[in-house]
C-alpha cells in the first residue's frame, strides 16, 4: 500500500509550523504503511558554496561532534550539529562533491541521507507515530516537506529501503506503487555510473531521475522519460529545492489527492490526511489526472 | 427499549469499526432504524454490508469501500468518500455530499448512488444495474466494461468514457474528453428522456434533460459476429 503526504507553505505561519502540520498527516497514513516512515524537510538554507548534509549512523550514541571537528579541519564546517534520532545535520564549507567524498573516505560507516542547500531527510523503520516522536518532527519548520509511510512489497524493511530517496542535490522522491522493470533499469543505470545501496524498486526510480537530471533534462523532461521507461504503478511525489511535484502513471490506480487553499498546498494518498489541516473544509480538493505533472514552486527571495 | 424513532449515535472515536458494522448487520432482525455515525475520520469499510431498511448518516469523511454491498439502507456521507464508495451496492440509496474518489459504485447491481461533488476515475466501473448521478465531473476510464444500469454526469467526463461497454446508458451534460473503445454517442429517445428526468429528480440535480447527450455501446466488441467465426 504505502502512504504519501506533502505540504507546501504559502504563508510564514505555515512555514513556522510545517512539522506540527505535517506530523498528523503522516500519522493518518500509519495504516497504509506501518513498517517504516520518513520525511524530507526543506528549511534553513545554507549559504551558496556550503553543503548541508543529513547523515545517519546505526549507533544512536555516535559521536557526531568528532565527525564535525574532523570535517572542519579538512574543509571547514558550521559549529552546530543538529541531531534527530540517529541522524544528524552538519554543514560543510565545501561543495557537495568534496563534502560527500570526504564522508565516504573518512567515515564509510556513516550513511549520507541527503545533500544540498536546504534539504534534510530523516527516515527509519518502525511505526510512523514512533518515528514522529523519535525525530521530533513536530518541531521542524520549513518551506515545504514530503513524507512517506511504507508497507514493503519489493524489498527488505531497512532504513536504507525507506523513503524519501535522495535523487541528487536538494532533490528527493517518495513513491506509492511498485515497478516491475527495476532490475533491468538498475543494470542499465549502473553502467551509467549511478550507485545503488538496496534492491529497492523506488531507489531505481530515484536513480533514473538522478541520471536524467545529470544529463540535463528539465523536471518535465525527466517525468516524460519516467512515463516512457518505468513499467509498473506509481504515484510519485518529487521534492525540489523550491517546491514539489506530483505525477501518476498513465493508468493512475495508486491513489492521490491534492488540495489547495490560500495558506497551503497539500498532497496525500487519502483525503483523511488533508482533513487534519486547518482550513481543509474550505480547500479546493481534486485527484490529479494520469500522466500529468503538477508542480508548485516558491520564488526565491 | 429502543423505538423506531430513536436515533442511535455511534462514535467511531470510541467504538471499534467491527462492532459498529456488526450492530448494523444485526439491525436486519430489529432494533434502531436511524443511525448517526460520528468521527468517521476516513476509516475504511464503514457501514459495509447493511441488509435492512436503515437510515444511516455518516458525519464526516469516509475511507475505502464505505457502504459497500449496501442492501435496502439509505446511507448519507456528509463529507468526501474514499475509493470504492458503494462498491457492489445491491439496492437502497447512497448520497455523498462531497467528492467521491476512484471506482465509485464499482460493480453495483442496483440502487441509487448520488454524488453532489465530483467523482474521480473509474466511476461505475463494471456496473451491473446500479443508477449513478454525479452532479459534478467524473474522471478517466469511467463506465469501464459497464454492463447495465445508468450513469448520469451533470458536469464533464474524463478520457476513455465507457471503454469496452456492454449495455449501460450514459448521460453527460458537459464535455467528454474522449470515448473509450466501442462507446459512441447515441440518440436521446423518449424512453431515455423519461429515465434521465426521473433520475435528475430523484437526485435533486439542478439540470434539464435537454442539456444532456447520451452515450452507449456500439455493440461491435462483445456481440458475436458471424464474420469473425474463424477467429474462435
Amino acid at each position: 500500500m504505502c502512504g504519501i503526504v506533502g505540504l507546501f507553505a504559502k504563508t510564514p505561519e505555515v512555514e513556522a509550523n510545517l512539522g506540527a502540520l505535517l506530523a498528523p498527516m503522516l500519522h493518518e497514513m500509519s495504516d497504509r504503511g506501518p513498517d517504516s516512515a520518513g520525511v524530507a524537510f526543506y528549511r534553513n538554507p545554507v549559504e551558496s558554496g556550503h553543503t548541508k548534509l543529513t547523515l545517519q549512523h546505526d549507533d544512536p550514541a555516535y559521536d557526531w561532534d568528532a565527525l564535525r571537528k574532523a570535517l572542519k579541519e579538512a574543509h571547514g564546517a558550521d559549529k552546530h550539529v543538529e541531531r534527530r534520532g540517529n541522524h544528524a545535520v552538519v554543514v560543510a564549507h565545501a561543495d557537495a562533491v568534496r563534502a560527500e567524498a570526504w564522508i565516504e573516505e573518512h567515515h564509510p560507516d556513516v550513511k549520507i541521507m541527503s545533500a544540498g542547500e536546504a534539504i534534510e531527510i530523516y527516515k527509519e523503520v518502525g511505526r510512523p507515530e514512533a518515528f514522529i516522536e523519535t525525530f521530533d518532527i513536530k518541531s521542524l519548520n520549513g518551506t515545504h516537506a514530503l513524507g512517506h509511510t511504507r508497507m514493503a512489497t519489493e524489498s527488505k524493511v531497512t532504513t536504507a529501503g525507506s523513503h524519501p530517496f535522495s535523487t541528487g542535490l536538494d532533490l528527493c522522491l517518495v513513491h506509492n506503487g511498485s515497478l516491475s522493470n527495476h532490475n533491468g533499469l538498475r543494470r542499465m543505470l549502473r553502467r551509467e555510473g549511478v550507485r545503488f545501496q538496496t534492491e529497492n524498486d523506488t531507489e531505481v526510480a530515484a536513480g533514473f531521475m538522478m541520471w536524467r537530471q545529470r544529463e540535463g533534462d528539465t523536471l518535465q523532461q525527466v517525468v516524460d522519460r519516467c512515463i516512457e521507461d518505468l513499467d509498473g504503478f506509481y504515484t510519485f511525489l518529487i521534492g525540489t529545492r523550491d517546491g514539489f511535484a506530483v505525477v501518476r502513471d498513465p493508468i493512475a490506480c495508486k491513489p492521490a489527492v491534492l488540495a489547495e487553499t490560500d495558506e497551503w498546498v497539500a498532497m496525500s494518498s487519502e483525503y483523511r490526511s488533508i482533513a487534519t489541516l486547518p482550513g481543509a473544509e474550505k480547500a479546493v480538493a481534486w485527484e490529479p489526472a494520469p500522466a500529468t505533472l503538477y508542480m508548485w514552486e516558491k520564488e526565491r527571495v | 427499549m429502543a423505538t423506531a424513532t430513536d436515533i442511535e449515535v455511534v462514535d467511531l472515536a470510541v467504538t471499534p469499526l467491527r462492532e459498529l458494522n456488526q450492530r448494523l448487520h444485526d439491525a436486519a432482525s430489529g432494533g434502531p432504524r436511524s443511525w448517526r455515525i460520528v468521527n468517521p475520520n476516513g476509516a475504511h469499510a464503514i457501514a459495509v454490508g447493511i441488509d435492512a431498511e436503515l437510515d444511516v448518516v455518516i458525519e464526516g469523511h469516509t475511507g475505502y469501500y464505505a457502504a459497500g454491498m449496501n442492501k435496502h439502507a439509505t446511507v448519507t456521507i456528509e463529507g468526501n468518500a474514499g475509493v470504492g464508495v458503494g462498491e457492489n451496492i445491491m439496492s437502497g440509496r447512497i448520497h455523498v455530499k462531497g467528492n467521491a474518489s476512484q471506482a465509485c459504485a464499482a460493480t453495483g447491481r442496483g440502487g441509487l448512488v448520488v454524488v453532489d461533488g465530483n467523482a474521480s476515475s473509474r466511476c461505475g466501473i463494471s456496473m451491473k444495474g446500479v443508477e449513478i448521478v454525479v452532479k459534478g465531473d467524473i474522471g478517466h476510464m469511467s463506465g469501464f466494461m459497464a454492463q447495465s444500469g445508468t450513469l448520469v454526469v451533470c458536469g464533464d467526463a474524463g478520457d476513455a468514457l465507457g471503454d469496452s461497454i456492454y449495455e449501460t446508458h450514459i448521460y453527460v451534460r458537459g464535455s467528454v474528453q474522449g470515448l473509450g473503445a466501442d462507446c459512441i454517442e447515441k440518440e436521446l429517445k423518449e424512453f431515455h428522456r423519461a429515465e434521465l428526468g426521473r433520475l435528475l429528480e430523484a437526485a435533486g440535480a439542478d439540470a434539464k434533460v435537454d442539456e444532456f447527450r447520451r452515450y452507449g455501446s456500439a455493440r461491435q466488441l462483445y456481440t458475436f459476429n458471424i464474420d469473425n467465426a474463424g477467429a474462435y
